[in-house]
């Protein structure tokens, strides 16, 4: 008996002890560092809960919570809209919809990290001559202004994840079967009604998809908050992933870092886990 | 009549769009050819003298060779292993029903939740201590956080593959591995294909794990070298913007090779 299965040990061994050393034990690990005043070198003693306590003290990371919270709710909102009615749009019978199809999900191939850079001089230079231009002064500060810079990011993550989440969306929509669209549309159905009353409910099930992607995306951002603003100014649009980060390498607090990244983690899971529990409910009452 | 009056409409909306889209990447081209100078006074226009030397000094600058076979070396055998692990354990995990390949399965859909950051430090330091912050170190890090939503994928697509071919191997006294490597795996190529995609994308484009990993001179990749190159040259934006082009070139040419597999892959990685 034990012989027949061995191989299922042997098969699964190595990607086993890739995710035991890289994601299992450092996770162990930080849990334990989290409750000590562990400076990456040596543990000196244990502090209990005092990290966690300190964390939700932390004005910096109170206001890089909000500051990401808000980011996500707003580019969520905005993302699922754009991605879908791209998809609407490309899904209708004209000349070149492969070739918008391709445009829309271009900035998707390329890293945040370079994508920000990109974006630094359209707001930098660009948004200032345009500026100059039209005569609108606020353009050029674009992003050094904590306002401004959280709606550069908002644009750049939209610009970059709409095309993603058209991909989506196409794919349900095309699971709608036609017949249904030309039987409504014979019974006089008009666009908007055919939309909410056929294709809407079909595509239900991308929203969970969706909603998970760009959720789990926005919120743990940090190579385009990086490359654009920096967090600047003044940290005020430093998003928690930058936040942990900053705290861990520049200020060498590494147990308290680490407390800040297990609640970081708890949230992300609950978020997670409720969106997708709770579309699913959805899907079956529709 | 109405409905060619609306395709006119529809199809002028998509290409307005379309050049919005594409006007970031219109202006970093039209001004990586400018001088210094232009880019002050012409910013939003065409060049009117076109000039190509800031290429070869940004070119230079990045050692674009060296960083873009760096590139390739790490995702390549990175995307290499996953694939072949990952399919190896799936094939495994689907196929034999017990406590131990439900849990390792659970664990690995599990690991999906967690978010980098969240065992950050500690990683870091982990594989400092064993002196493993280098290439192969990282390599080893892209198998672990890339097996779970690879695994994930080839034990979704496995389900679809009927027992019947291995028990008929296994009569003919094939072994599990050549079974796997000789029908199982050719049979997975749709998701391989999607496995593979996702992948790259994800592990060239990466910069944070890196940075932690192997951000030494003579190892960097495309993305640290360009924070280092944009941070020097700041205020100089003519060569900051022909780097930007060089550094999104080789992305550019694999899209439009493999879009058609990149778009349906990504459809069914996300899906799924």
């Amino acid at each position: 008996m034990t012989n027949k299965k061995s191989w299922l040990y042997v098969f699964s061994a190595p990607v086993l002890i890739a995710l035991f050393c890289v994601v299992i034990l450092p996770l162990l690990f930080g849990v334990y560092y989290s409750f000590t005043d562990w400076d990456g070198v040596t543990v000196n003693g244990f502090v209990g809960f005092q990290n966690y306590l300190n964390v939700f003290k932390d004005p910096g990371f109170r206001q890089a919570l909000w500051f990401t919270t808000k980011f996500s709710v707003v580019s969520i909102i905005l993302i699922n809209v754009i991605g879908l009615g791209l998809a609407l749009l490309v899904t209708q019978k004209f000349k070149g919809t492969s070739l918008l199809r391709t445009i829309f999900f271009m900035p998707n191939l390329i890293g945040g990290l370079i994508l920000g850079f990109i974006w630094q001089f359209v707001f930098i230079k660009a948004f200032a001559s345009f500026g100059n231009l039209v005569g609108i002064e606020s353009l050029q500060t674009w992003l050094s202004t904590t306002q401004t810079g959280f709606w550069a990011l908002v644009i750049v993550m939209c610009w970059q994840m709409s095309g993603y989440i058209m991909v989506i969306y196409i794919s349900y929509l095309q699971s709608v079967d036609v017949s249904l669209l030309e039987a409504a549309s014979l019974d006089g159905a008009n666009d908007w009604q055919q939309f909410w009353k056929i294709k809407f409910p079909m595509i239900m099930p991308g929203f969970t998809v969706s909603l998970f992607m760009t959720l789990s995306n926005c919120f743990k951002l940090y190579d385009q908050n990086l490359s654009l603003t920096g967090g600047g100014p003044y940290n005020s649009t430093q998003m928690v992933a930058m936040n942990i980060f900053n705290t861990a390498f520049s200020q060498n607090k590494m147990g308290y870092a680490q407390a800040k990244a297990v609640i970081f983690f708890i949230i992300v899971a609950v978020i997670s886990l409720t969106q997708v529990y709770m579309t699913k409910k959805k899907e079956v009452e529709v | 009549m109405e409905s060619k009056r609306k395709k006119t409409v529809i199809s002028f909306l998509g290409y307005v769009l379309a050049i919005i889209w594409l006007f970031p990447f219109y202006l970093m081209i039209s001004n990586s050819l400018k001088t210094k100078k232009e880019i002050f006074n012409n910013t939003l226009g065409l060049p009117k003298d076109l000039t190509f030397d800031n290429y070869p000094q940004a070119f230079a600058d990045l050692d674009f060779t060296k960083t873009l076979l760096n590139s390739l070396i790490i995702t390549v055998i990175s995307v290499i292993l996953i694939v072949a692990l990952s399919s190896l354990a799936a094939y495994a995990l689907q196929r034999v029903k017990s406590k131990f390949s439900n849990v390792v399965f659970m664990m690995f859909v599990a690991a999906m939740l967690i978010p980098f950051q969240a065992v950050m430090i500690p990683l870091v330091t982990i594989f400092g201590k064993i002196d493993q912050l280098n290439m192969a170190g990282l390599i080893f890090m892209y198998v672990g956080f890339g097996s779970s939503m690879s695994i994930f994928l080839y034990h979704g697509a496995m389900k679809a593959i009927p027992r019947a071919l291995d028990e008929a191997a296994i009569i003919d006294g094939a072994s599990r591995f050549e079974i796997f490597r000789y029908v199982i795996f050719p049979m997975l190529k749709p998701t391989t294909v999607t496995v593979a995609l996702l992948n790259t994308m994800w592990i060239w484009n990466d910069y944070l794990l890196p940075s932690l990993v192997i951000n030494k001179e003579g190892t960097q990749t495309i993305p640290l070298k360009m924070f280092f190159f944009f941070g020097e040259y700041t205020k100089q934006w003519h060569l900051a913007l022909a780097g930007l082009v060089i550094a999104i070139i080789p992305v550019i040419i694999f899209y439009f090779i493999m879009q058609k597999q990149i778009i349906a892959g990504v459809a069914d990685g996300a899906v799924k």
